[in-house]
């Protein structure tokens, strides 16, 4: 194999024989992963065949427009995802989707404001896919982490409302340890990246036949780039959700039970 | 008269807590006692607004409580609530906080000895505090908002005998000197009557006993 282009369904397939191990580790520790793993193939299988024809329309189409949706859509989809990973945050989905799509937005116009990449399709596409994919995982995280703290802090929150706080001054302890939940993986996973592992991109671009150098320089503005956006999409929802947990007169709410969906 | 509830009913966790309750709370000292479960911290926590009644209509100082700013309220009707309440941090950010907000300065010592605590205090972190200690920085931090009243939330359900009656003591001399209005919720209807002009007895969300003005019997030694 020469080039990532010359990737055959057949090779595909032959990876599968590592699917295979995953799933005999599954039988012999007998923690019932098989069927996990057997719908986790399929659905990455579907999933990334249709979006790869989805988005060679988008290319072949070369407009825009179709990137603006394309990205929204993914926003959409991040943000109910999202949602049910922070079942303690009530009424999540707006900010989350608020935050991805300002991430998303703000990311890609600056890369092309600073001249990082021109404004085409081939470009954009995956990058919006990658801002919004991790902003999605960091808002998860941060909005979580939210929502376990405020449960387990209402006497703190409270005591700062009876000392005459906003409803934004009592949250901000909370808001700052859930913003640093929400940022912090990236940042280790920046730390380390070249040390303790190869990244997505770079290991892509090296397999696909590009000089070291280069794969490394665009791997580095992926990292930077991923560290802004992940940054606006917790602040964004975490700011915006935070809201959520009080009454307009400054009361903390009552808990809210999380949707049956996530109870189980 | 402080404050008056008119058929107050509120909630929660879902359950009705206070059922219809009318009652009148004059200036001075007046005590809600009841068992657990009975409405009283829900009630106290009505009267700065931390919660809303689900029917009913409350007033401070003849004007309804819903008509004043919530913050500027909360300043006037100082809560201390029940252990463990305090804020990460030492005690003079705890003592501070309240004033902070709205930038103003405060002498976290004298405010301390006001609360019957070595000055020296301000520096200790308030994790390492007895409870008898966190419940007087508690007071502390709610003097340092210069209240006209002060709602105090089972003030000394975790301290022993000495502990408690010491901190009668400070409740009853603070009256004195600063002249504020005292809402004391507790379990304990001695207590309630040993510092209260008014007491108020609740039971699953009624009131069942609301005495007279105990006035002339309650007035704390050395009062005028």
């Amino acid at each position: 194999m020469n080039a990532a282009s010359d990737v055959t369904f057949a090779q595909v397939a032959a990876t599968l024989g590592l699917v295979a191990l995953a799933v005999l580790v599954s039988l012999w520790q007998r923690m019932r992963l098989e069927r996990g793993i057997a719908v986790a193939v399929a659905r990455s299988f579907i999933q990334l065949t249709a979006v790869g024809f989805v988005i060679q329309l988008v290319f072949d189409g070369d407009s825009l427009l179709l990137v603006v949706a394309l990205i929204a859509a993914m926003a959409l989809f991040g943000a109910f995802t999202a949602r049910r990973r922070a079942p303690t945050v009530p009424r999540a989905f707006v900010p989350l989707l608020v935050a991805l799509a300002l991430a998303g937005t703000a990311t890609l116009v600056l890369l092309v404001v600073l001249g990082v990449f021109r404004p085409e399709p081939r470009y954009l596409v995956p990058l919006g896919g990658m801002v919004i994919g991790n902003s999605m995982t960091a808002a998860a995280v941060a909005l979580s982490r939210l929502g376990d703290e405020v449960t387990a802090s209402r006497r703190e929150i409270e005591a700062a409302l009876a000392l005459g706080a906003t409803a934004t001054q009592a949250a901000r302890p909370l808001v700052r340890r859930s913003l640093r939940s929400g940022v912090i993986p990236l940042i280790d996973s920046t730390k380390t990246t070249g040390v303790i592992f190869f990244p997505g991109i770079m290991v892509g671009l090296l397999v696909a036949g590009a000089a070291p150098l280069d794969a490394v320089r665009l791997q580095l503005i992926i990292l930077y780039m991923l560290l802004g956006s992940v940054s606006i999409a917790s602040v964004t929802a975490v700011v915006l959700a935070q809201r959520s947990f009080f009454t307009s007169s400054h009361q903390l709410r009552e808990p809210a039970s999380p949707p049956a969906a996530a109870r189980g | 008269m402080l404050f008056e509830l008119h058929r107050v009913s509120a909630s929660r966790g879902g359950k009705e807590v206070l059922r219809e309750v009318s009652l009148t709370l004059p200036e001075g000292a007046s005590c809600v006692a009841g068992d657990s479960g009975s409405g009283k911290s829900t009630l106290l926590r009505l009267l700065n607004r931390l919660a809303d009644p689900d029917a009913g209509t409350i007033a401070y100082g003849g004007r309804a409580l819903g008509s004043m700013a919530v913050l500027d309220l909360r300043r006037e009707v100082a809560l201390v609530p029940q252990l463990p309440a305090l804020l990460p941090g030492t005690v003079a950010e705890n003592v501070a906080f309240g004033p902070g907000l709205i930038g103003r300065e405060v002498e976290v010592g004298s405010l301390l000895e006001l609360a019957g605590l070595p000055a020296a205090f301000a520096g200790r972190e308030a994790d390492r505090l007895s409870v008898g200690e966190q419940q007087r920085v508690m007071l502390a931090r709610a003097l340092a908002l210069e209240p006209r009243v002060l709602l105090l939330d089972e003030p000394t359900s975790a301290l022993d005998a000495r502990a408690r009656d010491r901190v009668e003591e400070t409740l009853v001399d603070l009256r004195r000197r600063l002249g504020l209005s005292l809402v004391l919720v507790t379990h304990d209807l001695a207590q309630a009557e040993r510092l209260a002009d008014r007491v108020v007895r609740l039971e699953s969300g009624r009131v069942v006993e609301a005495d007279g003005d105990r006035r002339d019997a309650a007035q704390p030694a050395g009062a005028e």
